[in-house]
């Protein structure tokens, strides 16, 4: 048998679609391009929590809390799976942590919009967890075994946002004249931003086509942007509301939807701190985790202590 | 050239040293939790299966988070927790002298005993 290198066993397994798992051998780069990668993921869904938990206190009912209570809970738990998937490649918490809260790391800019009515909660749910379903469904194909089980996990209960959203808006969109404008007013204010979450066109992305060879993902993002569009077009008729695009029309060739050109000047300007929440996002979470410092260390102090108690018994 | 490539990451040992410093002053965390691998009964008669790890002071607060990270929708009906560093695990560089012996004892297998139609259910 011809003695094989280890890149040229790693490249053989991801073809054969065998999954990459922690202790194996990985080309430096695939591990960097996961870690940031999962990284943000992780940091998108810690920070997703503060637009929605804006409206926690305000949600118009008590059913509307607890589910709200209970999505947002859920982001917390996503934040976590996928932050110890991340360990896995060798970066320990506390410094992902640190890179999100010196801006080295980023998230996820849709949560640099602000959540200003309730009906935002029904518009993030299902376009905002609808984009991000369409990516995370890919990518519990992806190539390295951590990253895709949790990615299974998470959509599991994605499932349950994006209805909830879908729902949030199906009984505004059947209320009174101001409960329909304001369903509309979220949409608007939502669909532009959504689509810029699948990342720049094929043509101008810089991680895209390395990442496709080693299958971390396994679709473009003007693949699955068009998938999107093609999925919101049509549930938008139920809601009796209208995309605000007036070049989206059925494309009966392609068989797809055509739509109008994305301003990614607007996305590039919030990718760079710009947008209009971003250093409102960044402060809240320092000052969680610089609030939570004492409780860490109360904590570590109790069990250190009850561990020489333990220990002094035993002897 | 870069050579951390060459650094062995066994999971749930993961290296803590610390990131590098910016203009936010990110307070260095003397806290530390240790890392906790989480198994899950999804119910009776089942094994208790991986499903993950989390962060946690002591065994009593790594059960209850592994409650709310892992649970949360009937999941499970009883949890194991285990700090990270107490497994011992192989290396895929020794799987081949573990697990190759296996390949060629297929008489091993029941499907390697052809037998007449007359006992077709043994």
């Amino acid at each position: 048998m011809p003695v094989q290198n280890p890149e040229q066993i790693f490249q053989q397994k991801i073809e054969d679609e065998l999954k990459i798992e922690p202790k194996d051998w990985m080309p430096d780069a695939y591990r960097k391009t996961n870690l940031r990668q999962i990284s943000q993921h992780a940091h998108s869904e810690v920070v997703g929590m503060l637009p929605e938990g804006n409206w926690i206190t305000r949600a118009p009912s008590l059913k509307r809390k607890a589910i709200l209570i209970a999505k947002v809970q859920d982001e917390a738990g996503h934040g976590l799976y996928l932050y110890s998937a991340a360990e896995t490649l060798g970066q320990s918490r506390d410094e992902m942590i640190a890179d999100l809260h010196t801006g080295k790391a980023k998230y996820s800019s849709i949560f640099n919009y602000p959540s200003l009515t309730w009906a935002d909660m029904g518009a993030i749910g299902w376009l905002v967890d609808g984009a991000a379903i369409i990516n995370q469904v890919m990518l519990t194909r992806t190539s390295y075994g951590p990253y895709a089980r949790a990615m299974v996990r998470i959509c599991k209960e994605e499932s349950f946002h994006q209805r909830q959203g879908f729902e949030i808006l199906l009984v505004l969109s059947q209320g009174t004249d101001e409960q329909k404008a304001m369903c509309q007013d979220a949409i608007n204010r939502w669909w532009w931003p959504s689509l810029m979450m699948f990342g720049p066109h094929d043509s101008e992305s810089t991680h895209s086509e390395q990442s496709m060879q080693w299958k971390i993902k396994r679709k473009s993002n003007d693949e699955l942007r068009q998938q999107f569009v093609d999925m919101i077009a049509e549930q938008i008729k139920v809601l009796g509301m209208k995309l605000p695009d007036k070049d989206l029309k059925w494309n009966a060739e392609k068989k797809h939807y055509d739509f109008g050109k994305i301003n990614w000047d607007e996305f590039w300007n919030v990718v760079r701190g710009n947008g209009p929440c971003n250093k409102q996002r960044l402060d809240a979470r320092r000052k969680a985790h610089e609030n939570g410092q004492w409780v860490r260390e109360a904590a570590i102090a109790y069990a250190e202590k009850r561990n020489e108690k333990n220990k002094s018994k035993v002897a | 050239m870069n050579i951390s490539f060459l650094k062995k990451f066994y999971y749930g040992d993961i290296p803590d040293e610390k990131g590098g410093g910016s203009n936010y002053e990110a307070k260095k965390d003397s806290s530390n939790w240790p890392l906790w691998e989480v198994f899950i009964r999804s119910k009776n008669g089942l094994d208790h299966k991986h499903c993950g790890s989390l962060h946690a002071a002591d065994a009593k607060m790594a059960i209850e988070n592994a409650r709310d990270v892992y649970t949360r929708r009937m999941e499970g009906v009883s949890i194991w927790v285990v700090e990270s560093k107490y497994i011992t695990a192989t290396n895929p560089e020794e799987a081949g002298e573990l697990f190759e012996p296996a390949v060629d004892k297929i008489y091993r297998h029941p499907t390697f005993y052809q037998l007449p139609d007359e006992v077709n259910h043994m």
